[in-house]
């Protein structure tokens, strides 16, 4: 793959002059500052709303907001996960991503989970099982950084399902604690509950184009 | 305590009865106020239409007029929210002291019952200036509810404009209009013989809408129903 | 460098469509309902957090920082971009972005693109352009896809189908939604499942994908986009292609400034407490070739009024829209613009200039109640801005009726006295008090009565008791 042949060919040279144009029509409104300075500004915004909203458990709310949503949530044990996965798997054929816990799928049938399919082929599964990055409780939403276990951003997308096992470790309680502990230079999806839509007279109607079945077990 | 009013000029040109009120009021709380006679007009309607070179001598004299009190009085959410928020943009430091009559009585004198009497059926509309520029809350409803008699209804999406708006009611007449046919039909379900609001401005409008219509529904201001007392019942 | 919006052309003022609008009673009910569900709603999402009116604070200082120093952050960001493999460009206007995006379309060799629905090309035509292109852009949200196929325009920044209710949606995919089920009904749901039906198999056979983008963070060159049906998530991540095209103003400085935004943004949009989907990414992302259009087309005009500046911290939220009684009652094609409402009020004009007959009336369609103000995420003060496009309006052009009316009660009001001679013919010809008034002012007198003028003026009765002293 090679991004730049494409460039080089499709932007003329009047584009580029407009990128000396736009920034010096910029800089000669809001002229450039030094640096430390712009630190000392940046560094002077307040921020004095909240780290997090609850003081709660951040389980329980997680699998309360989750449930908000019309996805289905269940709390488990480390020792019920394979059966609980198994249960959510029954009579489906699912994409397993590499890098997936093995022991999660001890009660699954294997002949009915097909390992790092092409995106090609996703079209034609039931759906999806993975682990996620991080969990906000305070939203009800799962992030996935595509890393092992979570697969490439196509793989929980187009088949109908999507099943997450949520690690009590990586549940956070809001939104701030979510973003410390991502890492930007990975693709990132956050996911809140099965594809939805407002946009027949603003009413949420669950299911378009992304898993209208989204299914979360939470383990502690 | 100095205390002056600012009657607004279209309570002085169209509603001296407000301004009356205010008068009467204050003076039976047991405070005497002084009407500068060089007072005209807050320059509201020329800044909101964007005349600011109008508005800004008529800025000039409400602060020259009214720089000596401790307090001034106005009965007009939106003028007291003119004063207070957009003569700075005009380069007219707004006297210190200027109070909506409601924050006035509420905040400075610090009553809620004025002593008033009056035996109807009223429905509130916040008008807006009052309600998001100077923030006055219930401070209105509190007053009123203080009120020996009154039967106080709620209005239906009390807190959404009018359509008033000053210019705005003549340069885009119809969406005005369909504002105030909504707020008029808001009015007629609470089933209120009056509608009360602390700005006339926004009453002349609604209260016009309701006449036209031969809705039997009286707009009052607030000062009118608070300076009532049972000697006028009878 | 003033921007340009086609397709609005010979647009009439904003008081002429909104008459129209206003007589539509099918329309009317259509606003109402939609805008009053979302209206609870976003009020009760926002009453949730505590904190909301600092997270607001903190959102327009770190909008308010970004535009102060845009210079430095779109510099950093072309930087980190490019260093994560994308390819950034850079477009002064509509017609630049526009032949930039057909160029890259046509370096692919294809000739359909799949798209998530993006304000930035709708403002700049990009479809209409593409089209001339030989280039056919398919919509992927559904609102976008029920104006692109009942040939309509859109009317709110979020939902672009708001003025049309499910039984006119049913219709409109029956007529032109070749793959249609029979039999489909007027429920959300089958309405959704046959949208999802038709476009599958335009997102699995897609190369190329164009989007807008919500947030773009200048330290780490990340690309930020929300949405709820799953169709962005397919654009951005099938194609090989991904053609990004983004508004100047769409910067934050930090990753960690997105918590802010992620907080305040679907509250004050969906009234979710976050929206089902949002996809981030930086550069080139598993293998895809990605670039990133900067687009000016006006923004820089906007940012030189440092009044009108506050607008460039719009997020596109819509709850302007939502909580205005004006775009309630007037719709949104009464705006002329891709952005309608009490921020495209502001907006429209300061981008394209006022022109146009529409542009010039738009600082004058609100009445500045202040429910825009008071619901925006990012505290925009809307009616400070359009009170200063009035003013600007003012000084830059004669309006003869309106300009000697106001001198004429400039004049009356700058002297107690001369008022007070006012009042007194008032009050004396107060019996003569038309019942209708000729001319501009028969628009209030159509639909209210006028008051009629008391025999006394305030001042004349002070005067004349010595304020009730004497009676």
């Amino acid at each position: 793959m090679n991004s730049r042949a494409v460039n080089s060919s499709a932007v003329n040279s009047s584009a580029v002059n407009s990128r000396d144009r736009v920034l010096a029509r910029i800089d000669a409104i809001v002229p450039p500052r030094p640096a430390a300075e712009i630190a000392a500004g940046r560094a002077a915004i307040e921020r004095d709303y909240l780290r997090r909203h609850s003081t709660g458990d951040v389980l329980d709310l997680l699998a309360d907001r989750i449930a908000h949503y019309r996805a289905t949530v269940r709390r488990v044990t480390p020792a019920e996960l394979p059966g609980a996965v198994a249960a959510r798997l029954a009579g489906r054929v699912y994409a397993v991503p590499e890098g997936l816990p093995r022991a999660w799928l001890a009660r699954a049938d294997p002949a009915r989970l097909v390992e790092d399919p092409p995106v090609a082929d996703l079209d034609a599964l039931d759906g999806a099982v993975t682990g996620c990055a991080v969990a906000i409780a305070e939203t009800g939403t799962v992030v996935l950084d595509h890393g092992p276990g979570q697969g490439p951003r196509a793989l929980t997308l187009v088949p109908d399902r999507h099943l997450v096992v949520v690690e009590a470790a990586r549940v956070v309680a809001d939104v701030p604690e979510a973003l410390e502990r991502l890492d930007p230079a990975r693709p990132l999806t956050f996911v809140s509950g099965p594809s939805a839509t407002s946009d027949i007279e603003l009413s949420r109607v669950e299911g378009v184009h992304g898993p209208r079945t989204l299914d979360v077990l939470v383990v502690a | 305590m100095r205390i002056a009013l600012f009657v607004t000029c279209v309570n002085d040109t169209l509603y001296p009865g407000t301004g009356r009120a205010v008068v009467r009021l204050l003076r039976r709380l047991g405070h005497e106020v002084d009407f500068p006679a060089a007072q005209t007009c807050c320059g509201q309607m020329h800044f909101n239409t964007g005349y600011r070179a109008d508005a800004a001598p008529l800025a000039r004299r409400f602060a020259d007029t009214f720089d000596d009190y401790e307090a001034v009085v106005v009965p007009s959410g939106s003028c007291a929210a003119m004063i207070r928020d957009w003569y700075p943009t005009l380069g007219v430091e707004p006297p210190t002291g200027v109070y909506e009559l409601s924050e006035f009585l509420v905040d400075v004198l610090g009553v809620t019952d004025v002593g008033a009497y009056f035996p109807h059926t009223v429905t509130y509309h916040p008008t807006c200036h009052s309600l998001r520029m100077l923030k006055v809350g219930d401070r209105p409803l509190r007053l009123l509810r203080a009120v020996r008699g009154i039967d106080l209804v709620e209005l239906p999406g009390a807190e959404e404009c009018c359509g008033f708006g000053g210019t705005f009611a003549l340069k885009n007449a119809d969406v005005s209009a369909a504002m105030g046919a909504d707020k008029v039909a808001a009015v007629r379900r609470t089933g209120a013989e009056v509608l009360c609001a602390a700005d006339n401005s926004c009453l002349a409008h609604i209260g016009g809408a309701l006449t036209r219509r031969r809705a039997g529904v009286r707009a009052l201001h607030l000062a009118e129903i608070l300076a009532a007392t049972e000697g006028d019942a009878r | 460098m003033t921007g340009s919006m086609p397709t609005y052309l010979g647009m009439p003022s904003f008081p002429e469509a909104a008459r129209e609008a206003v007589g539509d009673t099918l329309l009317r009910r259509n606003l109402a309902h939609a805008t009053g569900t979302i209206r609870a709603r976003r009020a009760e999402a926002v009453a949730e957090l505590p904190d909301w009116e600092r997270l607001r604070g903190s959102a327009r200082q770190i909008k308010d920082h970004t535009l102060a120093h845009l210079g430095h952050y779109l510099r950093l960001l072309e930087e980190r971009v490019t260093g994560a493999g994308g390819t950034v460009h850079w477009a002064a206007d509509a017609a630049e972005a526009n032949a930039i995006v057909a160029a890259l379309v046509e370096a692919t060799g294809e000739t359909e693109v799949v798209k998530v629905k993006s304000m930035a090309t709708q403002e700049i035509g990009l479809n209409e352009a593409l089209a001339e292109a030989g280039i056919t852009a398919y919509e992927t949200d559904l609102a976008e896809l029920i104006v692109q196929l009942g040939d309509d325009r859109p009317s709110h920044i979020l939902v672009p189908a708001i003025h049309r209710n499910r039984a006119e949606i049913r219709d409109i995919f029956r007529r032109a939604m070749p793959d249609a089920p029979a039999g489909l009904s007027d429920s959300p749901a089958e309405l959704a499942e046959a949208a999802r039906r038709h476009l599958r198999a335009k997102f699995l056979s897609a190369r190329v994908a164009v989007s807008g983008a919500n947030f773009a963070v200048a330290e780490t060159g990340t690309l930020v986009v929300l949405e709820s049906e799953g169709n962005g998530r397919m654009c951005l991540t099938l194609p090989r292609t991904l053609i990004t095209v983004m508004g100047i103003e769409k910067l934050v400085p930090t990753f960690a400034d997105l918590e802010v935004f992620l907080q305040l943004l679907p509250r004050s949009s969906t009234a979710e407490r976050m929206n089902p989907y949002t996809s981030m990414w930086t550069g080139a992302t598993e293998g895809q070739d990605f670039h990133l259009v900067l687009l000016d087309n006006g923004r820089t005009d906007v940012l030189a009024d440092e009044v009108g500046r506050q607008a460039l911290r719009c997020i596109r939220c819509s709850a302007c829209l939502n909580v205005c009684p004006v775009y309630e009652r007037a719709g949104g094609h009464a705006y002329g613009s891709p952005y309608p409402g009490p921020i495209g009020a502001i907006l429209s004009p300061q981008l394209r200039g006022v022109g146009s007959k529409v542009d010039a009336s738009l600082p004058y369609a609100s009445t500045l109640c202040g429910a825009c103000f008071e619901a925006c995420p990012v505290a925009i003060d809307i009616p400070e801005v359009l009170v200063e496009l009035r003013a600007r309006a003012v000084e830059s052009a004669r309006h003869p009726l309106t300009d000697a009316a106001m001198a004429a009660a400039g004049w009356t009001l700058r002297s107690p006295a001369r008022l007070a001679l006012a009042q007194r013919a008032a009050g004396r010809f107060r019996r003569l008090t038309p019942r209708r008034l000729p001319g501009p002012l028969r628009a209030w007198t159509d639909t209210r009565d006028i008051p009629r003028p008391p025999p006394e003026s305030f001042r004349a009765w002070w005067e004349r008791t010595d304020g009730g002293r004497r009676p």
